[in-house]
């Protein structure tokens, strides 16, 4: 076994984690850019697996086993695949950023939100590389707990509300899946997330245990619809969001949400595909729920925050509604490349999603921490005064709203010319929220923030454009959203070896 | 041909100054400007002389050039996409950067360059304007639908940033819309269009399974999408080729503004003037008869299919509509505004009605003549201090003649003046086709109405433009502004000079080969070598002929015979009355869709968020949340505290007094005696320690007090400083230790 790469950039961050907390409290300077250095380590890595992942060969590759509890068979077992590896790519990403953008930012008990930042950064990269379900669960969870220290500690004036609402809910989710992942491991005898995705269905096929494995799928999938959010399982996203700090928003928008989408795609639709495929039409309703009416719910909102939080929901409704017609093609002879198409857009989505509405929220910490506001109404005129502020926003706001040339565009395009050729009347219905989205970003935030008269008397002299430290963290996501809107192949070749190869096996 | 090879630098020009605009120009004004107009330039230069490689590279028609590689993966093959040219493609070519470079050296002098009214965004609209460049050329060249569709999307990114340019501008009258409010009208409702369009693209995608447009128009994929059937709800079972051409035409009503969504047009003139020049009449608008244009295939492949009705009755219907309401405007820029929607309603029915060549034809001398026409309005404006209405104006004739003359020759040609303006030869080409059609299907058929529709507009057209020119230019300033305008700077008039020159000839490409000979319609020749020529119908063409010189005539009559004198209200009001009011609100459409769709979506949007977090979503939560809370208190009050804790004091009570007995028996006699010989021993020992201690243990000891602390921190989280807690580890700790003890 040759350079265990995969578990250095895992444990990379709890590394940074310990050597934090022997730092001394006072020594806050030392501690941010610690963590900033120490976390260009992973990145660099990152960028090198994305680099060293063999596309010819596909599959899972740089993978590691070792026993850990020989007893209950369960190993620790990673590896990633086409789907993965931009997935740890982005996490390494926004967490750089995050550190970065956090050090200019985060005043109170400096220590402790490195610390957990840090955890938290493991956590992400775990659930991303585990291909065991112990291993898996334990990532998952380790997400969880520093994320709610860092609402409730870091958070706004409801933290307290938000960082329990954010807790239960998600706590909710991953009890459900650990049964789930129990009624798994009893059938096939290991926790073996591969083993499981080739044996599961032969040794409980789903048309003769239609009961418990529905039961199994269900636990799976409300476990990881609850983190996507999906309707309606949402309300926990907007109020966490609204609360958090900028940072912890970026994560939680940027990467938390793409594990529940993650997990459907890598759990919930290979080992369950059958069942999957047989309740597609629920998955697929869900999915245009959440879109168009996440959409609308936007509308609704004068809080920025609060309006970006909702619109994740319909965001990821693009994902959930191209995994549902990979799921919907399963019964469907001569749909694979379809199916292709909508699985390449859904996964494409995560990772657009990440960099597009992690902008977003670094775009609303920026004003936020000059007005102390969120208020829509408040500004105006902001485009003649803050005119880098302006562009950079508005470049992120028409990459939101599917705008070609910029990134969201391609998934949503992919996940919607795949959905048409499967389940056209779903993609119809879901097309509204395209325009509703371009409602929402233009009118409520464009133009009450941006266009017409600058409020002299309440903000003269008070706002000034992006400051350096501002334009740095913005700048590699908006490249981003370029070179993807341009030339989408570079990443799309990834997804789809994988993609295809995991809906040839099925 | 070598030429063809450069083709996808044509777009690249503008887009590059637009990178440089953005990335580092913007401070300097005339860098800005001059590397807009440089790139314009160059694109100009390039499209020219590939226009005329085209011309002159025989059979052309048949062998389209395309420059193609692979853009992404799907699936098991890859989309591919590249830049094309055929004569379509070759014809606008001739047009847009030709139109593009006279408006972008005209915005030098409208923005106010080297004058203290320089707007304060001055590079910004140079780098707007260039990305729009951008966005059409690279629509014209591109080989596949989705291409397109991006460059198209572009282009109204653009359309919205520039009709928002001053965006904050307020108007005393609340009811007014400002700029921001007609960028956002404009862009969500093409955007409306845009989705229709886009599940026509999906849908001939996963039909076809390719959006190259030399794939789709093959004889085998337009067969096949012919005869498949496919069953809608409510509709019934149509062709496949007729629901994807009436989707993809979805797109066209929203970016040509037919009717429905023609609503956003004219307010787009909230934006400078050479934006509504470009975009908003000679460019971006006609995209979406480009569109159809260039699809034209598909939109022919099921012959008197629904879809020939829907285009050919939406652009009839906007034709004429448009330009009713265009008669009771007093705005200039408004009449040209409506005047463009009715003009592309021509271009649409003609298309429907299979009129292709004639359709491009309008297409091309309409953008020349509406461009110039815009260019002069908005060098009146300019002149006249900012005045729009045409109720303040009159008499420039003397004071602007450059403006006058030009626009007069802008205005005939829109009238469709005979023989001597490129208007009436495409505008009578539309007509004639009409008519050939009613001849052939008789009365109960679209050419019919499309024909008898397009003849009235006719009328109107003419007439609305001799108001116009008699209310602008002629009788005598009823304004201060116009008593004090005057011409404006070359920038200005020698784009209007050329764009003139443009709006006369340019029809002589097209004169039907009745007239001019055999072979001679080179027009006909280049662009539509497959279709047959549209035959000459003498009694259409004097018919036209006579209503456009009737119309001019009539609106001279009412207007410039006896002129208008200041504050004298328009004839028209007392002469149609309730009508006039009808015509001049603009048949109350902005208010219909203020009442349903936006009020609509907002109601929905508010109910949707009240249902999620007032009504039903939330509150559940919530209610699971305190269930759980009751609950736990419940259990707590119940059953921790009784039961739970009267076990735990007992095994408190219990191990207290374990622990003295242990005390008393064990500890006391045994562990202490231990303990005291150990302390004996270690105080000998100590002194022969000190010395190491001094030296070497200090180190260690004050790293492991550091240690300690660290330690105590974290244990800090533990110790809660509830009393039950401490007794349950004492309890715990003491069950253990006896635990220990028994099983040893």
């Amino acid at each position: 076994m040759g350079f265990p790469l995969l578990t250095v950039i895992l444990f990379f961050p709890l590394l940074g984690a310990i050597v934090v907390w022997l730092i001394p409290k006072e020594k806050e300077q030392l501690i941010r850019w610690f963590s900033i250095v120490l976390s260009f380590i992973p990145l660099a890595l990152s960028i090198y697996l994305w680099i060293a992942y063999t596309r010819s060969a596909g599959g899972m590759q740089f993978e590691e086993i070792y026993n850990w509890i020989p007893v209950l068979k369960i190993r620790y077992h990673v590896g990633v695949d086409g789907i993965s590896v931009p997935l740890v790519f982005l996490t390494s990403l926004l967490s750089t950023l995050s550190h970065f953008y956090s050090a200019y930012t985060i005043k109170k008990q400096v220590k402790e939100y490195y610390l957990f930042f840090l955890l938290l950064q493991m956590g992400m990269y775990g659930v991303f590389m585990s291909l065991d379900f112990v291993l898996f669960y334990v990532f998952w969870e380790i997400g969880l707990v520093p994320m709610y220290f860092l609402i409730g500690i870091w958070g706004g004036a409801r933290r307290e509300y938000a960082a329990i609402k954010f807790f239960l809910y998600t706590l909710i989710g991953s009890v459900a899946m650990l049964l789930a992942i129990l009624y798994v491991y009893f059938n096939v005898g290991s926790f073996d997330i591969l083993e499981a995705t080739e044996k599961f269905h032969l040794i409980r096929p789903f048309a003769a245990n239609i009961v418990p494995v529905s039961l199994a799928f269900w636990a799976f999938f409300v476990g990881f619809a609850i983190k996507v959010p999906s309707f309606p399982f949402h309300t926990w996203l907007p109020d966490a969001h609204t609360e958090a700090p900028t940072a912890g928003s970026v994560i939680l928008a940027g990467i938390l949400l793409k594990l529940g989408a993650y997990g459907m795609v890598r759990i919930a639709l290979p080992i369950f595909s059958e069942a999957f495929s047989y309740y597609a039409w629920v998955v697929g309703i869900l999915a245009v729920i959440s879109i168009v009416y996440g959409a609308f719910v936007c509308m609704a909102q004068w809080d920025l925050k609060r309006l970006i939080a909702y619109s994740s929901v319909s965001h990821m409704g693009y994902v959930m509604l191209g995994i549902a017609a990979a799921a919907f093609a399963l019964r469907m002879p001569g749909k694979e490349t379809s199916a292709a198409i909508a699985l390449n857009g859904a996964v494409l989505q995560m990772f657009n999603h990440g960099i597009i509405t992690g902008g977003l929220f670094f775009l609303v910490g920026i004003i936020y921490e000059q007005a102390h506001t969120r208020e829509l109404k408040a500004f105006g005129g902001l485009a003649s005064k803050l005119p880098t502020y302006y562009g950079i926003f508005a470049v992120t706001g028409f990459a939101s709203l599917g705008l070609p040339g910029l990134a969201g565009f391609w998934a949503e395009f992919m996940v919607f010319r795949g959905a048409f050729d499967i389940i056209p009347i779903y993609a119809v219905i879901g097309a509204v929220g395209i325009v509703v989205t371009a409602g929402y970003i233009l009118w409520k935030i464009i133009q009450y923030m941006f266009l017409g008269t600058f409020n002299e008397e309440r903000w003269g002299g008070k706002l000034v454009d992006m400051a350096t430290f501002e334009k740095v963290t913005m700048w590699p996501l908006v490249l981003f959203m370029f070179a993807i809107g341009v030339y989408p192949a570079f990443i799309v070749n990834l997804l789809n070896d994988a993609t295809t190869a995991l809906l040839a096996k099925l | 041909m070598f030429m063809f090879n450069l083709l996808w630098l044509i777009p690249l020009f503008p887009f590059t100054a637009f990178v440089l605009i953005v990335l580092g120009a913007n401070p300097n004004k005339k860098l800005s400007h001059s590397l807009a107009i440089g790139g314009i330039g160059l694109s100009w230069i390039l499209g020219w002389l590939t226009f005329f490689t085209a011309v002159f590279t025989p059979h052309f028609g048949e062998h389209p050039v395309r420059l193609t590689f692979d853009w992404f993966p799907t699936g098991n093959t890859w989309f591919e996409t590249g830049v094309m040219i055929d004569p379509l493609t070759a014809i606008m070519l001739f047009m847009v950067p030709f139109v593009c470079l006279m408006i972008f050296i005209y915005s030098v002098g409208y923005m106010g360059y080297g004058t203290e009214h320089v707007d304060p965004r001055y590079s910004r609209f140079f780098a707007y304007i260039s990305l729009f460049a951008t966005g059409m050329l690279g629509l014209i060249l591109a080989d596949n639908l989705l291409l397109l569709f991006i460059f198209w999307e572009i282009m109204g990114l653009c359309s919205y940033l520039l009709i928002g340019f001053w965006f904050e501008k307020k108007y005393p009258d609340p009811r007014q819309i400002t700029p921001k409010q007609a960028g956002l009208k404009a862009f969500i409702t093409t955007r409306i269009g845009d989705v229709i369009m886009l599940l026509g693209m999906l849908f001939l995608y996963s039909r076809v399974g390719n959006l190259t447009f030399e794939h789709i128009f093959s004889h085998e994929t337009l067969h096949m999408l012919a005869e498949a059937q496919v069953t809608l709800p409510l509709v019934g079972t149509l062709p496949v080729a007729t629901v994807i051409a009436i989707l993809i035409f979805g797109g066209a009503v929203g970016k040509s503004a037919q009717f429905p969504l023609h609503v956003w047009l004219p307010d787009a003139m909230e934006g400078p003037t050479p934006v509504s020049a470009l975009i908003h009449a000679a460019t971006m608008v006609s995209a979406g008869v480009y569109l159809v244009a260039r699809m034209f295939p598909l939109f022919a492949a099921v012959e008197h299919g629904p879809q020939v009705g829907v285009v050919a009755f939406i652009g009839a219907f906007t034709a004429l509509f448009a330009s009713t309401i265009a008669v009771a405007q007093n705005d200039i820029k408004k009449v040209l505004a409506y005047s463009t929607i009715s003009q592309l309603g021509y271009m649409i029915a003609a298309l429907g009605i299979g009129a292709y060549v004639a359709g491009a034809f309008h297409l091309i001398t309409h953008s020349f003549f509406k461009a110039l026409l815009f260019l002069g309005s908005g060098s009146v404006i300019i002149g006249c201090h900012h005045e729009q209405d045409m109720m303040h104006m009159g008499g420039l004739r003397q004071k602007m003649p450059i403006t006058f003359w030009t626009f007069v020759a802008g205005a005939f040609a829109l009238s469709g003046f005979p023989l001597i303006t490129a208007g009436f030869w495409s505008k009578d080409e539309i007509l004639a086709h009409a008519w050939e059609g009613f001849m052939h299907e008789g009365v109960v058929s679209w050419p019919f109405y499309v024909w008898l529709l397009l003849t009235i507009a006719a009328f109107l057209t003419a007439f609305y433009t001799g108001r116009q020119i008699s209310l602008t230019f002629l009788g005598q300033p009823r304004s201060h502004h116009a008593e004090h305008a005057h011409e404006t700077p070359h920038s200005m008039t020698v784009p209007l000079m050329l764009l003139a020159f443009f709006a006369l000839t340019l029809g002589f490409a097209g004169i039907p080969e009745e007239i001019i000979g055999h072979g001679r319609n080179w027009f006909h020749h280049f662009v539509g070598h497959e279709f047959a020529a549209t035959p000459l119908s003498v009694p259409v063409m004097l018919l036209s002929a006579v209503l456009a010189v009737s119309g001019l005539f009539f609106g001279w009559l009412v207007y410039g015979r006896k002129p208008l004198a200041k504050g004298q209200p328009d004839p028209l009001v007392k002469a149609l009355g309730p009508v006039h009011t009808v015509l001049k609100n603009k048949y109350y459409f902005d208010e219909l869709y203020q009442a349903t769709v936006v009020r609509g979506a907002i109601g929905l949007a508010e109910l949707f968020f009240k249902f999620d977090n007032r009504w039903v979503i939330d509150p559940l939560v919530n209610a699971v949340g305190r269930g759980g809370a009751a609950l736990a208190s419940g259990l707590y009050r119940f059953f921790d505290l009784p039961v739970i804790d009267g076990a735990v004091n007992l095994a408190g009570k219990v191990g207290v007094a374990l622990s003295v007995a242990l005390f008393h028996f064990v500890d006391m006699p045994i562990i202490d005696s231990a303990v005291n010989l150990v302390g004996r021993t270690g105080a000998a020992l100590s002194a022969a320690w000190d010395w190491i201690d001094l030296h070497i243990v200090d180190g260690l000891v004050n790293f492991s007090g550091w240690f300690t602390e660290r330690v105590g921190r974290a244990f800090r989280l533990i110790q809660t400083g509830r009393v039950q807690n401490y007794a349950l580890v004492v309890v715990a700790a003491l069950i253990l230790l006896v635990a220990v003890y028994l099983l040893r």
